[in-house]
C-alpha cells in the first residue's frame, strides 16, 4: 500500500489515471513519424555510415592511416573507448544504484539512461577492436584452444580484464534493460489490440514473452529486478576500475597512481550525468514528457553532476598533490608538462569544462533553466573527453628517452570515425525513442496515488479506497 | 489458464488490495491476481512463498567463479602438477619477464567478471523458464487492459462451495469490483 508523506513533491505531475500515462508514453509509439524526426535519424545514418566506411578505410589500409606513431601509440581510439565507456554508466547507475537506495525518481529516466548505457557501451566496443588491426584475430582474445603456438591469453594483463568486464557489462546491461520492457511491452501489445492494429499488436507480442501481469510473476520479477540491481552495481564500479587499470598498472608517470580506480568511476558517472542531460532536455521537449521528467529530476541530475564534477576537480587537485609530494622528478615534470606543455589546451579545456563550469549548479536557478543545463552538459561531455585525453597522451608524447619525444595530431580517419560513432549512437537512440517506450511505463505508474476512475467503468460502482487516507 | 474462475475487476489496486485481505481472511484461496505493475504486499493474501531465483542465482554465480579460477589456474595446470584435473587441454604457462605465473591477485578481476555473468544470465533464464515465458508466447488474458489499467483477481471456482459463490461475488462487488463474472 502507499505509504508516502503529502508533504512530498509529487514526482510525477498533472497525471491521474493510470491509462493516461500509456497514452502519453504510447504517443510517439503511435504517431506517425514527423519530418524533424526522420530528418535527424537520416542525418545520424548517414554520418554512421561515414563512420563505418573509415573503418572499411582503416581496416583496408591498416592502422597506418591514423595518426599515432612509436611515441604516442594511443590516441583517439582509446580516449574514445574510455570516453564512450564512461557515458554509459550514469545508466546503469541510474537503473541499479538508485533502485537499490529506493530513489523513485529514478523510474522515469530509468529506461532511456539504460538504453544510452547499452549504446554507448556498443560505440566503445569498436574502438579497441579496430584499434587491434587485425579484427580478424579478436577470436583469440577469447580462451579458444588452438593450433597455433603459444597463442593464449594473458590472464595477468588489465587488457585481457577489459575483455571480460566490457562484454559481461555489455550483456548484463542488455538484459537488465529488455527484462524492464517486457511488462511494458505487453502494454503496448494489448493496446495496439484493442485499436485494432493487429501487425504492430503482433510484433510487441513476440517480444512480449506473453507477459500476463500475474502476482506470482511479479513478484518474482521484482526480485530478479533487485537481484540484478545488486549485481550491477559492483560490476559499474568494476568496470571503469578495470579500464582504469590499464594504465593505473603500467610504470607510465602520470597513469601510474592508485587514485585512479575511484577517479575514473567519478569521472565516468559525471560523464554520463551530462549526457543523460543533453538527452532529456531534448526528449522531454520534443516528447512531450514534462509530466514525467520533470523540473526536479533535471535538478536531482545536476546536483549528481556538480557532486561528481567536484570530485573530479579533487582527484586532479591531488594528483598534482602527489606528484609534488612525491619527490620523484619525473612525476613531478610529466604533471607541469601536462597542465603547461604542449598540451595545455587541452588541459585547460578538461579542468575548465569538468571543474569550473559545474560549479554554476549551485545556483536552483541555474539547475532549473534548461537552456542553460543543456550548454552545461555539452560541456560536461567535451570536458571530459579531453580528460582521457589528457591521461593519455600528455602521458605518452614525453616519455624516458628525450630523443623519442613526439607530438600527436589525429588524421582525418580517427576524428572521422569519432564523428561516425555519435552517428551510431544517436542513430540507435533515436530508434529507440520512436519505437519503444522510452519511460518505463509499469514504474511510473507505481508513483500515481489516488487514481481517478477510467472512462468505461459503470457508475454506482463502489470506491472507498479514499477513507484510508 | 485453468477454466473455471472466478474473476473480479478492479479499477484501484487499493480496493482491490481491501477485498484480498478480506477473502483472505475468510479462507478463500486466491488463484492469481493480475495487474498493470507490481502491487505490494500482495504475497501475503495470495500464500506466494519468496522466489528461490536469488538461490539460483547464487548458485551460477558460484559456478561462474570455479569456471574462472579452473580456467585461469588451468594456463598454469603443469607448473602446479594440476593437469590430472583435465585442465591440459587449456595448459599453456607463459613466462613474462620471469613474473610469478599463479598470481592470484590478477585473477579477481576475471573472477569477479565471469561470476556476475553466469549470475545475471543463468537467474534471467531460470526465469524465463520457470515462469514459461518465451518469445512469440501467446498471452492469455482475463481482460484486455489487465496491463493498462484494470486490476484483476481470479478465485478457483472448483475450490469453492457452488452455495457460497453468490456470497462470494457480493462480497468482491461491494468491495469496489466493477465488474464480477464467471469464466467456462
Amino acid at each position: 500500500m502507499h505509504v508516502e508523506s503529502s508533504v512530498r513533491t509529487k514526482l510525477i505531475t498533472n497525471v491521474n489515471e493510470y491509462t493516461q500515462i500509456t497514452d502519453d508514453i504510447a504517443r510517439p509509439i503511435e504517431a506517425a513519424p514527423n519530418k524533424q524526426w526522420m530528418f535527424w535519424t537520416i542525418v545520424s545514418a548517414i554520418v554512421m555510415t561515414m563512420g563505418f566506411a573509415l573503418i572499411g578505410w582503416t581496416l583496408w589500409e591498416g592502422i597506418g592511416v591514423w595518426g599515432l606513431n612509436t611515441e604516442v601509440g594511443w590516441g583517439f581510439d582509446i580516449t574514445n573507448f574510455v570516453f564512450w565507456v564512461g557515458i554509459g554508466h550514469a545508466g546503469t547507475l541510474i537503473s541499479a544504484v538508485l533502485l537499490l537506495f529506493r530513489q523513485t525518481w529514478r523510474n522515469s529516466i530509468n529506461r532511456s539512461a539504460e538504453a544510452m548505457t547499452i549504446f554507448a557501451v556498443l560505440c566503445a566496443a569498436i574502438f579497441p577492436t579496430i584499434h587491434a588491426g587485425r579484427v580478424w584475430d579478436l577470436i583469440y582474445f577469447g580462451p579458444l584452444p588452438n593450433t597455433r603456438g603459444t597463442l593464449w591469453d594473458n590472464f595477468n594483463s588489465p587488457l585481457m580484464w577489459d575483455v571480460f568486464a566490457i562484454s559481461t557489462y555489455l550483456t548484463v546491461s542488455l538484459v537488465f534493460w529488455y527484462l524492464g520492457m517486457i511488462p511494458d511491452f505487453a502494454t503496448l501489445r494489448d493496446r495496439f489490440k484493442r485499436q485494432g492494429k493487429t501487425t504492430a499488436s503482433n510484433v510487441y507480442g513476440i517480444a512480449s514473452f506473453g507477459w500476463e501481469g500475474s502476482a506470482r510473476n511479479w513478484s518474482r520479477f521484482e526480485i530478479i529486478s533487485l537481484i540484478l540491481a545488486g549485481l550491477c552495481t559492483p560490476l559499474v564500479l568494476s568496470v571503469h576500475s578495470i579500464v582504469s587499470m590499464d594504465f593505473a598498472t603500467s610504470v607510465v608517470p602520470g597513469w601510474h597512481t592508485t587514485i585512479f580506480p575511484p577517479y575514473f568511476v567519478a569521472g565516468a558517472i559525471f560523464s554520463g550525468f551530462g549526457m543523460v542531460q543533453t538527452l532529456l532536455v531534448i526528449m522531454r521537449k520534443v516528447y512531450k514528457l514534462e509530466n514525467y521528467i520533470t523540473i526536479e529530476h533535471m535538478e536531482n541530475m545536476a546536483k549528481i553532476v556538480l557532486a561528481t564534477g567536484s570530485i573530479v576537480g579533487l582527484a586532479y587537485s591531488t594528483e598534482f598533490f602527489i606528484a609534488w609530494y612525491s619527490g620523484s622528478f619525473f612525476e613531478r615534470y610529466v604533471f607541469i608538462n601536462r597542465a603547461f606543455g604542449d598540451y595545455w589546451w587541452a588541459y585547460f579545456a578538461m579542468f575548465s569544462c569538468n571543474v569550473i563550469t559545474p560549479q554554476l549548479y549551485w545556483s536552483k536557478a541555474i539547475r532549473q533553466n534548461m537552456t542553460v543545463t543543456f550548454i552545461l552538459s555539452i560541456f560536461v561531455n567535451i570536458g571530459m573527453w579531453f580528460e582521457r585525453f589528457v591521461i593519455i597522451v600528455t602521458s605518452l608524447h614525453h616519455d624516458f628517452l628525450p630523443a623519442r619525444w613526439a607530438n600527436y595530431t589525429p588524421t582525418f580517419v580517427e576524428i572521422g570515425i569519432f564523428i561516425g560513432t555519435f552517428g551510431l549512437f544517436f542513430t540507435c537512440f533515436f530508434l529507440f525513442s520512436k519505437f519503444l517506450p522510452t519511460i518505463n511505463m509499469f514504474e511510473v505508474k507505481t508513483l500515481l496515488h489516488h487514481p481517478r476512475k477510467p472512462k468505461g467503468i459503470p457508475n454506482g460502482v463502489k470506491d472507498d479506497s479514499h477513507s484510508h487516507h | 489458464m485453468k477454466s473455471n474462475l472466478i474473476v473480479a475487476k478492479f479499477w484501484n489496486p487499493d480496493t482491490m488490495m481491501d477485498a484480498l485481505a478480506d477473502i483472505h481472511h475468510k479462507g478463500v484461496p486466491v488463484y492469481d491476481c493480475y495487474t498493470p505493475f507490481p502491487v505490494h504486499g500482495i504475497e501475503a493474501y495470495m500464500d506466494i512463498k519468496r522466489t528461490r531465483l536469488s538461490i539460483a542465482s547464487f548458485v551460477f554465480g558460484c559456478m561462474g567463479l570455479i569456471a574462472a579460477l579452473l580456467l585461469m589456474a588451468g594456463t598454469y595446470s603443469h607448473l602446479y602438477n594440476l593437469d590430472w584435473w583435465g585442465l591440459d587441454f587449456i595448459s599453456w604457462p607463459m613466462d613474462i619477464g620471469g613474473k610469478p605465473s599463479l598470481a592470484w591477485v590478477d585473477f579477481v578481476p576475471i573472477a569477479f567478471e565471469l561470476t556476475v555473468l553466469f549470475a545475471a544470465h543463468g537467474m534471467v533464464i531460470t526465469f524465463f523458464i520457470v515462469a514459461k515465458y518465451y518469445p512469440g508466447k501467446e498471452a492469455k488474458l482475463l481482460d484486455d487492459r489487465q496491463t493498462d489499467d484494470v486490476f484483476v483477481v481470479a478465485i478457483d471456482g472448483d475450490k469453492i462451495k457452488s452455495e457460497k459463490e453468490g456470497d462470494l461475488m457480493e462480497v468482491l462487488r461491494n468491495h469496489g469490483a466493477f465488474d464480477v463474472s464467471k469464466t467456462a
